[in-house]
């Protein structure tokens, strides 16, 4: 039995081709992945990712409970500041990625995937046990509407949205609470798509008036999008999807987020062994010449046709115009430059390894 | 709601064609090409080629996924849409019009299914 967001039948209306992903019956496309995918990077898009889980942590311990329940800080957080964050197996694979906001001096909200929900919320429910602390999945309470691209905060500007601080100061990954009409609202800055955007925290039965609101705030420069594009705008930002470049398999030092473990805090789920690797591949960028994509799956091969790593997410970059792909590769052949080989069905495919990101913004404005 | 034309047959794996004679034009329907998503590479295969039925002889890419094109006749194939591999959205634009692949001669047509028994496959 396949759920459906607050927003359905709004989609529906609109036109909208559906897809299930992650038992949620949600808009893969409105008209054209490409057309979807190029408004984010140029204007604006607008996403519903009511499908994500809100985890909201209340209560004295709060702070030490997220220090020793994840991966890295939290506690350091400043009230209305967001942090990306990993919730580790005792053996230092990934259960899920995760943005943590601080909410108040003893509130966070967390938002995990929504394939992870039940996963994420048992765990940080079973860490909790020890720590003065509520752990509560609100996820069924929240439509979380993504507004994403250069033009994303202009248009929540002219929205009937307002909010306790300048929209034009809310900084990178920082929250701030508002209002629309009598009802409470969370606007983020933060995005899963390499542009600036802002992330819309509304209850359900607000979510459709909302959602329409910004239809009419944005007008002709702002473009309904599906989950579609949002693969490829974050794949090409080079941010890592659960369940492609994240897994329980992996470690965070081989999928290259050992930044976002904090291994110096005095007792955690996955301390020490989260920055050992559990194989001897790393996740590296890959791109090629030509319009032929690596697929996830395929495999990655040396010079010598041995096959030394998979491919965990490809497409053909809609922004740079050649294929790109993440693979977990035998950490020998890691470096920058390296020429590698992905087996397409059959078909050799050269690729040479590179930085990640492919695509990185222009300029963070502040 | 996909278009699925009374003048063409259809498979199973959402392939069109059309028959003149001897040679079957062949082509991916709108229902395919809508479930891919903007198709951004196709490959065909070379004018001479022999292909089996139900062979794979093709691809279509979008950029969230691969179609593969499989051969509803038997034969040679005799033409190829080179104007569909340097503008591959075509599939997209015009499905059962220029965004046709491949035409091949064939010796036996195989049953395949009309308008209605491949609306009714696609459940619409």
């Amino acid at each position: 039995m396949t759920r459906e967001t607050p927003l359905h039948a709004v989609h529906e209306r609109l036109g909208a081709s559906f897809t299930d992903f992650a038992g949620y019956q949600m808009p893969v496309r409105y008209t054209s992945d490409l057309a979807e995918h190029h408004a984010v990077r140029q204007g604006a898009g607008l996403f519903d990712l009511s499908h994500m889980a809100e985890i909201e942590c209340d209560g004295p311990q709060v702070e030490a409970f997220l220090d020793y329940a994840l991966s890295n800080s939290l506690a350091a957080l400043a009230d209305g500041q967001a942090k990306y964050s990993l919730l580790l197996a005792e053996d230092g694979g990934v259960i899920d990625d995760l943005i943590v906001y601080r909410l108040g001096e003893q509130k966070y909200l967390i938002v995990a995937n929504a394939s992870n929900r039940d996963v994420a919320v048992d765990a940080l429910q079973a860490r909790a046990a020890r720590f003065d602390v509520t752990v509560t999945d609100t996820s069924d309470d929240w439509a979380l509407i993504a507004l994403q691209g250069p033009l994303a905060a202009s248009i929540i500007e002219s929205a009937p949205v307002s909010l306790e601080m300048p929209l034009a100061e809310l900084r990178y990954y920082r929250i701030t609470s508002g209002s629309y009409g009598d009802h409470e609202v969370l606007v983020a800055r933060t995005g899963y798509t390499g542009e600036d955007g802002r992330e819309i925290f509304i209850h359900s039965p607000q979510a459709e008036s909302v959602w329409t609101s910004l239809m009419e705030a944005g007008g002709d420069q702002l473009t309904l999008c599906g989950l579609a594009c949002r693969d490829t705008l974050r794949l090409e930002a080079g941010m890592p999807l659960y369940g492609h470049e994240l897994s329980r398999q992996v470690s965070p030092a081989q999928a290259g987020l050992s930044a976002v473990v904090v291994n110096t805090k005095e007792s955690f789920v996955g301390k020490d062994v989260a920055l050992e690797p559990k194989s001897s591949r790393v996740l590296v960028g890959l791109r090629a010449e030509g319009k032929r994509a690596p697929r996830a799956e395929y495999p990655v091969l040396d010079g010598a046709g041995t096959v030394i790593g998979e491919i965990t997410s490809g497409a053909l970059s809609p922004t740079l115009g050649y294929p790109i792909a993440m693979a977990y590769v035998e950490a020998d052949h890691r470096e920058p430059g390296t020429e590698l080989v992905v087996d397409v069905r059959g078909a050799s495919l050269p690729v040479t390894v590179t930085e990640l990101p492919f695509y990185s913004r222009k300029k963070v404005t502040s | 709601m996909s278009n699925v034309p009374d003048s063409l047959q259809y498979t199973s794996d959402h392939e069109w064609v059309k028959v003149d004679g001897d040679v079957a034009t062949i082509g991916i329907t709108q229902y395919a090409a809508d479930s891919l998503g903007d198709v951004v590479f196709v490959a065909l295969p070379g004018v001479g080629d022999s292909v089996q039925q139900g062979a794979i002889v093709g691809e279509v890419e979008s950029t969230k996924s691969v179609g593969e094109i499989f051969a509803p006749v038997a034969g040679e194939v005799v033409e190829a849409n080179d104007a569909v591999v340097d503008a591959p959205d075509t599939v997209n634009s015009d499905p059962y019009g220029q965004g046709w692949l491949i035409k091949v001669r064939f010796a036996d047509l195989p049953d395949l299914l009309d308008a209605a028994a491949y609306t009714a496959l696609i459940g619409e």
